[in-house]
């Protein structure tokens, strides 16, 4: 089915954390290596994106309970599945492959759970930056370059098109120079295989009180930057709270000309690193936000659970999504 | 549901700010002197690779009201993709220039996109066209579209460039269409440039090219009503090179015109752009007629225009600042100077209000006053700064201090003149403390709302305070400490001031201080008022509720307040469970001795540091704690952009390297550090014992006792070090360090003298910068080199400040190790005093302020941790190990007892 008639008829919603998900099964590095790396000479545990070769069931099984919770899009184990960031495991010719078999994982489970719901290939920010110099004396150089960046995004687009995604996911960006990387390489690769392009969402974080992005542009700066996609949505996730999310998602249904989604963080963490804010207390902000006719797609990032999914769902399940703006076509 | 929204086409783009292009706004000045075809300044520096002078030239530009640069590096003798990609790259990191959007220019396309694949923001592309054919247009043109970039169209196409109107408009539509149609490029998102060519050439046929520009571009906007206007302004005058009045005077009626008729930016050297309706009139109605094309029969325009031009002295227009305010009136320069922290004048200023006034005080009291309550007001609505206001003060200080010969010359006439009305507060940081950065702010800016400071300095006995405060007859008594002992002191100056029956109200402030230790400690000992205050903005509202009729209500709810704090925190202290002391220790961090073999470091013994090289310790520097001491809180690079705090973090950094320049080349200061090893073995579960030489030293932990999650060991740093009774044939090693910055007095009496507070503070702050810098540098070459046990590692300034590396180095009197008496020992092996060049106060802080010591463990598994509460049980075996009287000891340990 085409998303964009579901948007229209109401708010879909966004799956939560896969990590905290994760943490829960208490894995061991021998879970993270299996029979395949059991002899790989580096450290793997932690490798979350590896479990989706090495243990695609633990994956599959954590889709499923999002999508029994009332998510409408999943989004696929790949946050790290790039070869700039697979480079800390020295993993980086199985970029292709990860993306392929965590997009298969999601297709799983949601064949398993015999719901419409719609898989999105997830893009992460790298850890690495082009708008920033990691060395403080010599603020030209850049750890990686835009070619690089685009050559390991490219490569994951195609894995994650190949592994069966509906949709593709730009988020957690602090760096808007990477996002056009990525998007970048999404135009480039649609072209190259002259297919229609898969319909692109965004979701950029906003770091600190400031409201600027960690690479310095303003919440409309950036939208301004990333506006050529011509995305699907535009939103913002992670780093903040829902309650320090508010004013920022505010302005972004003011002036996104498409779709608009959020998904925070189960807010911030408290002095042991842990995010402790409740399912329901999530719930109510994003019913608030619902209710002032902010947002199209919601969900949770870093800490939130099935739990907080479920009453985030319960809670905007009857409230009207936000209305598309009009698009005028004279000054 | 708020209403549905309603969106415009504008052309919309961006830098670290958006900048959206609207009908209502007029004309965007697209600046032209980062281009090297056209600034002669700029491709020299740029060949000279003076890349710092290049981004002056920008922000230069910016600042003159360029709200986009354009960047041109075409030059014969430039490699143009490298000079493109490092000049954007450094733009990139200042943000006062990359707020505003950039306009790539080139006319090779690899250059182009060799800028966008450095910006973040979006970009316009100038220029593409079809010069080359349609096909290699559309592809250009769809790259361009990928980085999402706005593009400049110029009208060229297979046959040549279009210089009639007819050719103009016709090229332009066309590639709208295929923009449009083929490519996808938004309307909004062209920009065509119908090309500006020179007027007043001599040559007849190009006589009419400012009417086909004129013409062209009315009927362009008519036809593609989204699209943007622009051009190159600066050909159009090319033939009276040279002459600059005469060609600002031409550019300015250019735009007059093409403005009216739709053209909405060009480029324009933004600093220097005459107003239409200031040209002189004969030279503006002779300009007008040669870009109107009228009355130029037989070139009778041009030749006028000529003539006129060569009687038109260049006047070498000199740039300057704005200097607008030095005509108001005296009060006002006075403000103006105060507000925005300008010293050039004061002296000048403050003579001219001298003469003006009865007595020297009324100046003081009468405009200086005013102005620092604007200051006072602006920083209360959060629209000035710390280090703003600071400045401020700088300013006042002179100001005052031209005045005062004055004053004490009518002091000597009339002894009774100066009875004045000022309210005093007397400020010291207590005994055994040495830092006073922030009592000094605090002093600043309490002194810039109108009191009158009594500053004790550092290291004041309880008894030298109190007498100080009778003697001086001051209205209220600020307290400071940074290390944990202070709070104790604290306590113990409220304490004496009850039993001298003083009366007026007790500020707490400092580091270590909290609302909730002075509610539960400090508040206690003395009933005139004790409040806490959290930073030097709060200072002001604190001491004016103290000092007016609000007075006993303040207290009085401050007093309730604290109480309630207390009550919560008494009933809170049961909830924790604690472990028995043993086993608290059973619970000790596991590790595999058995297979672990202890790196032997480089050499055993000391090893001492003199005078290290400052520049390579500037490049350790971590900036977030030196702007949070100016009260700046953020990270760093990003406070350098915040919207709010960004453009004076920015000042304020600059300020600092600027001086970090003076202090490194001119060795304002020397680094003094000393490591050792020595080798090292657990004998009982929290205690080292240490071989030094003949001697042994045992070393005494704390350990963590409260209970931990299943699985979660009770830490004591002890459990880092093999213990003894483990065999095996290497011996594990323990080392410790301290560094200090030293020669700063006489920097810091020079500024006094000069009354230059924000360079003494930032002096201050900076040498604690260098203290912290050669830690972390002597810990990574130690870990590299001296200890050896992680010799390939590489990490970046971040990760060490993420603390990412192997091995920890905790200082007594922090949280892993909260004993401060551990220092002895620590000094001891190093060499102590001598050796170190570090003074151990009775409080056992370091002086000189700037210090920093710690221990070396090289345990992969050690890591930082806090010890927490500990209980009775604990207590009384330590004190056994200590050999040190009950009383000291919990003195000493009070901050962890429960």
């Amino acid at each position: 089915m085409d998303i964009r008639q579901e948007l229209e008829k109401r708010i879909l919603i966004i799956d939560g954390a896969m990590g905290t998900m994760i943490q829960r099964y208490k894995l061991t590095e021998e879970d993270y290596r299996g029979e395949r790396f059991k002899d790989w000479h580096l450290d793997l545990k932690g490798n979350n994106d590896l479990l989706c070769i090495t243990r695609p069931e633990i994956i599959t099984e954590i889709h499923k309970q999002y999508l029994d919770a009332g998510a409408d899009i999943i989004e696929t184990n790949t946050f790290s599945s790039t070869f700039i960031a697979m480079a800390d495991y020295e993993m980086q010719s199985l970029a292709y492959e990860l993306n392929v078999e965590a997009a298969k994982c999601a297709r799983e489970a949601v064949r398993q759970s015999g719901k419409t719901a719609w898989v999105a290939g997830a893009i992460g920010p790298l850890n690495k930056t082009l708008s920033l110099s990691p060395d403080v004396n010599n603020p030209g150089f850049r750890a990686v370059t835009f070619d690089e960046v685009v050559d390991a995004y490219y490569e994951q687009v195609k894995g994650l098109v190949d592994g069966g995604v509906d949709i593709l996911l730009v988020e957690t960006i602090f760096d808007t120079l990477n996002a056009k990387g990525a998007i970048f390489a999404i135009k480039k690769f649609f072209r190259d295989t002259n297919t229609p392009s898969l319909p692109v969402m965004i979701s950029g974080t906003i770091t600190d009180a400031s409201g600027r992005t960690l690479s310095g542009q303003t919440l409309e700066a950036f939208y301004t930057s990333v506006a050529h996609a011509k995305p699907l949505s535009i939103g913002l996730n992670c780093a903040l709270g829902a309650k320090e999310m508010r004013p920022h998602i505010t302005e972004l249904s003011q002036i996104a000309s498409c779709y608009t989604s959020a998904y925070p963080n189960a807010g911030l963490p408290n002095a042991m690193g842990e995010y402790d804010e409740d399912p329901a207390d999530t719930g109510h902000f994003l019913e608030e936000w619902a209710k002032e006719g902010y947002v199209n797609i919601v969900g949770g990032c870093c800490g939130t659970t099935p739990d907080h999914i479920r009453h985030i769902a319960e809670h905007v399940k009857t409230i009207q999504p936000r209305k598309l703006p009009v698009l005028e076509t004279s000054l | 549901m708020s209403d549905q929204i309603h969106i415009k086409p504008y052309l919309r783009l961006s830098g670290l700010e958006p900048l959206i292009i609207r009908p209502e706004t007029n004309f965007i000045n697209i600046g032209e002197r980062t281009n090297v075809t056209g600034s002669k300044k700029f491709a020299r520096l740029i060949r000279e690779n003076k890349f710092e002078e290049a981004l002056a030239v920008a922000r230069q530009q910016v600042e003159s009201g360029a709200q986009v640069i354009d960047i041109n590096m075409d030059d014969a003798l430039l490699d143009g993709v490298p000079a493109m990609t490092n000049f954007i790259n450094l733009i990139q990191s200042e943000p006062d220039i990359a707020k505003v959007p950039i306009m790539v220019d080139s006319s090779k396309f690899e250059i182009i996109e060799a800028g966008l694949k450095c910006v973040q923001g979006k970009c316009i592309v100038n220029s593409i066209s079809m010069k080359e054919g349609e096909a290699k247009f559309i592809e250009q043109a769809t790259i361009c579209q990928s980085y999402g970039a706005a593009v400049v169209v110029m009208a060229f196409d297979e046959v040549g460039q279009a210089d009639t109107e007819d050719r103009k408009v016709e090229i332009c539509h066309r590639a709208y269409k295929i923009l449009t149609e083929q490519v996808g490029i938004e309307p909004q998102d062209i920009i065509f440039d119908p090309n500006i060519f020179a007027v007043a050439t001599g040559l007849e046929e190009h006589n009419n090219y400012g009417v086909d520009f004129i013409n062209a571009t009315r009927r362009i906007k008519e036809l593609m009503p989204l699209t943007s206007i622009s051009g190159g302004v600066s050909n159009l005058s090319f033939s009276f090179r040279g002459n600059e009045p005469v060609r600002e005077a031409m550019h300015s009626v250019f735009l007059y015109h093409t403005i009216k008729v739709g053209m909405n930016m060009g480029i324009v050297n933004a600093g220097q752009m005459v107003v239409y309706d200031e040209i002189e009139p004969q030279l503006r109605e002779l300009c007008e007629d040669v870009i109107l094309n009228r009355n130029n029969e037989n070139n009778e325009a041009t030749e006028k225009l000529i003539s006129f031009a060569e009687t038109v002295k260049a006047k070498g227009k000199v740039e300057v600042k704005n200097e607008a305010w030095r005509t108001a009136s005296v009060e006002e320069r006075l403000k103006h100077a105060l507000v925005n922290g300008i010293t050039d004048y004061i002296d000048h200023d403050t003579e001219e209000a001298r003469q003006k006034y009865p007595r020297p005080l009324e100046v003081i009291e009468g405009p200086l006053m005013d102005g620092m309550g604007v200051v006072g007001d602006l920083f209360g609505a959060g629209k000035m700064f710390l280090p703003q206001v600071v400045k401020s003060a700088r300013v006042m200080k002179k100001s005052v201090a031209w005045l005062t010969p004055f004053i004490e010359e009518e002091k000597k006439n009339n002894p009774n003149a100066l009875n004045g009305n000022v309210k005093k507060i007397l400020l010291a940081t207590v005994k055994g403390d040495v830092h006073d950065i922030g009592k000094n702010i605090v002093g600043v800016v309490l002194g810039c709302n109108g009191y009158d400071i009594v500053d004790m300095g550092v290291m004041v006995p309880t008894d030298k305070i109190l007498d100080t405060a009778e003697k001086e007859k001051a209205d209220i008594i600020g307290l400071s400490g940074l290390i944990t002992p202070s709070l104790d002191e604290m306590v113990n100056v409220a304490h004496e001031m009850k039993r001298r029956g003083m009366q007026q109200p007790l500020l707490i402030g400092g580091a270590t201080t909290s609302r909730m230790h002075t509610a539960v400690k400090i508040a206690p000992q003395y009933d005139n008022g004790v409040v806490h205050v959290l930073d030097a903005s709060r200072s002001v509202t604190v001491a004016g509720s103290l000092l007016s009729e609000q007075k006993s209500n303040f207290l009085d709810k401050t007093k309730q307040e604290y109480i309630k704090l207390k009550t919560d925190f008494e009933n809170k202290k049961v909830v924790k469970d604690y472990l028995a002391f043993s086993d608290a220790q059973a619970n000790c961090v596991k590790i595999d001795w058995d297979n672990f073999t202890p790196t032997t470091p480089q050499f055993i013994g000391r090893k001492v540091f003199e005078d290290y090289d400052l520049a390579e310790l500037r490049s350790y520097i971590d900036w977030k704690p030196f702007f949070i001491s100016w009260e700046l809180h953020g990270s760093f690079p990003d406070i350098l952009t915040d919207k709010k705090v960004g453009e004076e973090a920015t000042k304020l950094y600059k300020d600092a390297n600027d001086l970090l320049d003076k202090i490194v080349n001119e060795k304002w200061l020397s680094a003094q550090g000393v490591i050792g090893f020595w080798e090292a073995k657990k004998t009982a579960p929290d205690t080292v014992e240490v071989k030094n030489g003949e001697n042994n030293v045992n070393l005494q932990f704390l350990r963590q006792q409260i209970k931990k999650a299943p699985g979660q060991p009770n830490l004591s740093l002890a459990d880092f070090i093999r213990p003894a009774e483990i065999d095996h044939p290497t011996p594990d090693h323990i080392g410790s360090f301290s560094v200090t910055i030293k020669g700063i007095e006489t920097h810091i009496k020079r500024f006094e003298k000069e009354l230059d507070d924000y360079n003494k503070i930032m002096l201050q702050a900076l040498a604690d910068r260098f203290a912290e810098a050669f830690a972390e540098c002597l810990h990574g070459r130690t870990r590299k080199e001296f200890w050896g046990y992680v010799k390939n590692e590489t990490l970046s300034n971040d990760q060490l400040i993420k603390e990412e590396y192997v091995g920890i180095r905790p200082a007594p009197g922090y949280p892993a190790c909260p004993d401060h008496t551990e220092k002895y020992k620590l000094f001891d092996l190093l060499g102590g005093e001598e050796v170190t060049g570090i003074h151990l106060t009775e409080s056992l802080a370091m002086y000189p302020a700037s210090s920093v010591c710690g221990w070396y463990f090289s345990h992969p598994q050690s890591q930082y941790f806090g010890v927490g509460k500990i209980q009775q049980d604990q207590f009384t075996d330590y004190v056994t190990r200590k050999e040190m009287p009950t009383e000291d000891m919990q003195r000493w340990l009070r901050p962890i007892l429960e």
